[in-house]
């Protein structure tokens, strides 16, 4: 049987009128005779050609489709809201960065590899019953490759404290003593970057209000005053404290 | 503080996917059954044209048989050639990052020895999860596919099983009305992807890309990070790729497989508070309009609303339950100089724990199993509400597998309430009897079946109690849960929990095929036997189904029948976890 004989054959059986709402007969299914071959192939032959059909219309003419107007008129979003200074990638608003420097506002813990390992993206994955992430792990000493240390919400809010020069009982607050899911969140809470004040103005040797307006103004949300809560985005505030910094040490520093 | 108006995130989350799914479903219903003078004409000339590349010049008639036929035939196409792509993905152009096979991934086993390259049955467990709709994801997205994987692969299953659920769902219900035909396969899956969800996900991507969602096919690029030495690295790759293409249809068709490991919690796949709202308003708004669409095209509104209501009483009640439990403090933080506010770990601050919650409660009630969250890290509270959604498997679930799946409790419902008075049961004008019951109770049994003895297997053995992540009960929730999630086709998970081995892969593979192909084909079943019986003329003694006696009836059964086999495992899971951790 050609394909061409196939087709004949679908035709006829389609060719009936479809009478959608007419009521049925009692009468038995003249299409349940057994199985023959060459239903088999009838069968196959759509599924077969349906596959290449629908995935490059899907898997290939859509994300097409899709990246030309993307790059057209978002070209920013659509390469991954990457920051470029003096020509060259620092990071991207997005993805948060670890950083340890005194001066800097310092982003949630991470479980993202050694921490803000955009290659390694992850939440801890711990029960909060887990006795780990309460109190944290050690290094375990017959696995000198692995480091299996893990600092727990009881190290991760003292260590908070101590930075920042908080008294030992201070409540820090919660996102500054958990992981986020991806490791990556590039936002802490205004609660959090509030606390950090004192200390990146005394290290950058700058007014505690000046650092305040700057962390106001790289404060987001809740947007439109009812979606999401306030946040206070990392990356871009440390970078606009370097960009400060520069600022007053050119040859005419801005008024402080 | 007083109040705050993040509290209001359920009520956006709920009311938005509410309020579309009604012109939606309407829209459906015009263009996914068109009337038999307008087939073939109009806008609905595109479809057909892609059914005459296929050899199709008219719809075919189909009874129930032949339509389960054609549904095989096209997944097992599915099967074998999304096999080759991901196995041979190294030899296949846009692959920037140069990865390798998939098949090559390997594993660490229980004693902690790396076993590289030598996992086929990763690729196995991926190809069963993505053509059965579900998106289980034991590898890593950015780590270990191409992005000619990730669109050729993923992106097209994505499209396509969610499209052949639907289908099925069209042919159930021209069976349920007493059609001469249940329609033809392949035109209403050409239907639905022209009609519904090509251009959903066209509108929907380009919004996410301009909330800051990339979609590029540029590689990874490497960044000079601010300070370098603290996280011991000179330079941070930043992966991207084209991931709005596949958020998008990733959310909208019910699917959940991540362009990244973490899911919509990774930045890039949920930049900000609104992709949040779009994305868990694209959770669940084609399951509710597609309700929407089944009263329409029944003829019957008001038994499509006592579904949908149930439906939805379940979804506000688990949301309402998961939200409560997770803005408590974690026990973690129990009795330390922490704010003791709600759990954030696991979370991102931009989309805090309200949402989080929320989104854990509905992406688990419909099959989606996309994530904003890490559901291991869950109070177990909430995380139980996540697992009971898995485990009833009827609110709202996977696009036409949810109401394939609640068909099987309405024939159970129908039945028992014939049983109560007396009289044989009819379900829209149509008598059920043994067999068809029978296939309802199969359905309904295998469910269970395969989780609990799965769950049982797995915590007894090393093949899953050396893969848990957390100690106690809540190692035995993440056994549980990825059961459910598999045989759920919902694809979340306790990730904690060390998946990727060769037992777990091939005892979830087949879960998710008998999660998906027998509780789509038995409905199929039944419904061909309804169309073929008389209409028996409704009576005063007739049982309504469009009615609030039978919502009550149909919740009910659901709770029996459902929640009830669970109740044991649930108490040695999260239930245990929670006692466990409140200190005398």
């Amino acid at each position: 049987m050609t394909a061409s004989d196939e087709t004949a054959s679908e035709v006829d059986r389609a060719g009936e009128p479809l009478a959608l709402s007419a009521t049925r007969s009692n009468s038995t299914d003249p299409r349940s005779h057994p199985m023959t071959r060459s239903r088999w192939r009838k069968q196959l032959r759509p599924a077969l050609l349906s596959v290449p059909l629908l995935s490059i219309v899907t898997g290939l003419i859509f994300p097409i489709a899709l990246a030309v107007p993307a790059r057209l008129f978002f070209p920013g979003q659509s390469r991954g809201s990457l920051i470029v200074r003096d020509g060259e990638v620092v990071g991207s608003r997005l993805i948060g960065q670890s950083s340890k420097r005194p001066g800097d506002f310092h982003p949630r813990p991470s479980a993202a590899g050694g921490g803000y390992d955009a290659l390694a993206s992850g939440g801890t994955n711990l029960g909060p019953a887990n006795p780990k992430l309460r109190d944290g792990a050690s290094d375990d000493p017959a696995t000198p490759t692995v480091d299996e240390s893990f600092a727990g919400v009881r190290q991760l809010a003292s260590e908070f404290r101590l930075e920042n020069g908080l008294p030992t009982t201070f409540p820090v607050p919660i996102d500054a003593v958990t992981r986020s899911g991806s490791g990556l969140d590039p936002h802490i809470s205004v609660a959090n970057a509030t606390l950090q004040i004192a200390r990146v103005a005394r290290e950058r040797k700058l007014s505690q209000e000046r650092v305040r307006r700057l962390v106001q103004e790289y404060t987001f949300g809740p947007q439109l005053g009812f979606l999401g809560s306030a946040r206070v985005s990392v990356l871009e505030l440390n970078l606009a404290l370097d960009d400060l910094a520069l600022a007053v040490s050119s040859p005419s520093p801005a008024s402080p | 503080m007083g109040f705050n108006l993040a509290w209001l995130h359920p009520f956006w989350a709920l009311g938005l996917p509410i309020a579309l799914s009604f012109p939606i479903g309407w829209s459906m219903f015009r263009s996914l059954d068109p009337a038999p003078d307008r087939v073939g004409r109009g806008l609905d000339a595109l479809p057909m044209f892609l059914c005459r590349l296929l050899g199709r010049r008219k719809p075919a008639e189909m009874d129930w048989k032949r339509y389960a036929l054609a549904f095989l035939a096209f997944n097992m196409a599915l099967f074998v050639l999304t096999f080759g792509l991901l196995y041979a993905q190294q030899y296949l152009p846009l692959n920037p990052d140069g990865k390798g096979s998939l098949g090559a991934l390997g594993y660490k086993d229980a004693a902690g020895v790396d076993h590289p390259g030598a996992d086929t049955g990763v690729v196995f467990n991926t190809i069963c999860s993505f053509v059965t709709n579900t998106n289980l994801q034991h590898y890593s997205g950015e780590q270990h596919l191409s992005y000619f994987s990730q669109m050729g692969g993923i992106v097209w299953l994505q499209f396509v099983t969610p499209a052949a659920g639907l289908a099925v769902m069209l042919a159930v219900i021209r069976g349920l009305r007493g059609d001469k035909t249940m329609g033809d396969f392949y035109v209403d899956l050409m239907r639905i992807l022209v009609f519904v969800f090509l251009p959903l996900c066209v509108i929907l991507a380009l919004v996410l890309v301009a909330n800051g969602m990339p979609m590029t096919f540029e590689g990874a690029v490497k960044a000079s990070p601010l300070d370098g030495a603290a996280a011991k690295m000179d330079t941070q790759t930043i992966c991207r790729g084209p991931v709005a293409a596949l958020a998008a249809v990733k959310q909208i068709g019910t699917n959940g497989g991540g362009f990244f490991g973490p899911n919509s919690a990774h930045p890039y796949e949920n930049p900000s508070v609104w992709s949040n709202l779009i994305e868990i308003t694209e959770i669940v708004v084609l399951p509710m309009a597609s309700l929407v669409m089944l009263g329409l095209m029944l003829k019957n509104r008001a038994h499509a609303a006592v579904i949908y209501g149930a439906m939805l009483a379940f979804l506000v009640v688990g949301v309402v339950l998961a939200v409560h439990y997770e803005v408590q403090p974690s026990a973690a933080t129990e009795n330390l100089a922490v704010v003791q506010g709600p759990n954030m770990e696991g979370k991102e601050v931009r989309a805090g724990a309200i949402s989080g919650a929320t989104w854990a409660a509905m992406t688990t009630a419909t099959s989606n199993g996309s994530v904003n969250s890490m559901h291991d890290s869950l109070n177990p509270i909430a995380g139980m509400v996540a697992m009971s959604n898995l485990m009833l498997n009827v609110v709202f679930s996977g696009i036409g597998a949810g109401f394939l799946n609640m068909l099987m409790y309405i024939i159970v419902a129908v039945f028992l309430a014939g049983l109560m008075v007396g009289r044989t049961p009819e379900y829209l004008g149509k008598k059920v009897e043994a067999k068809e019951v029978k296939l309802a109770m199969m359905a309904i049994l295998l469910h269970p079946l395969l989780i609990l003895a799965g769950a049982g297997l797995f915590a007894a053995t090393d093949w899953g109690a050396k893969t848990t992540a957390n100690p106690g009960p809540h190692g035995f929730s993440e056994i549980l849960y990825e059961f459910s999630s598999a045989c759920a086709n919902n694809g979340s998970g306790f990730e904690g929990l060390g998946d990727n081995t060769p037992a777990w892969n091939v005892a979830t593979g087949f879960v998710l095929l008998m999660g998906r192909f027998p509780p789509i084909l038995l409905p199929l079943a039944l419904a061909g036997c309804l169309a073929t019986k008389k209409l028996v003329p409704q009576t005063a003694g007739t049982l309504k189904t469009d009615n609030l006696t039978f919502f009550g009836m149909l919740v009910g059964t659901v709770l029996l029948v459902g929640a009830l086999s669970f109740m044991p495992a649930l108490v040695l899971g999260p239930v245990a976890d929670h006692l466990m951790a409140m200190k005398p």
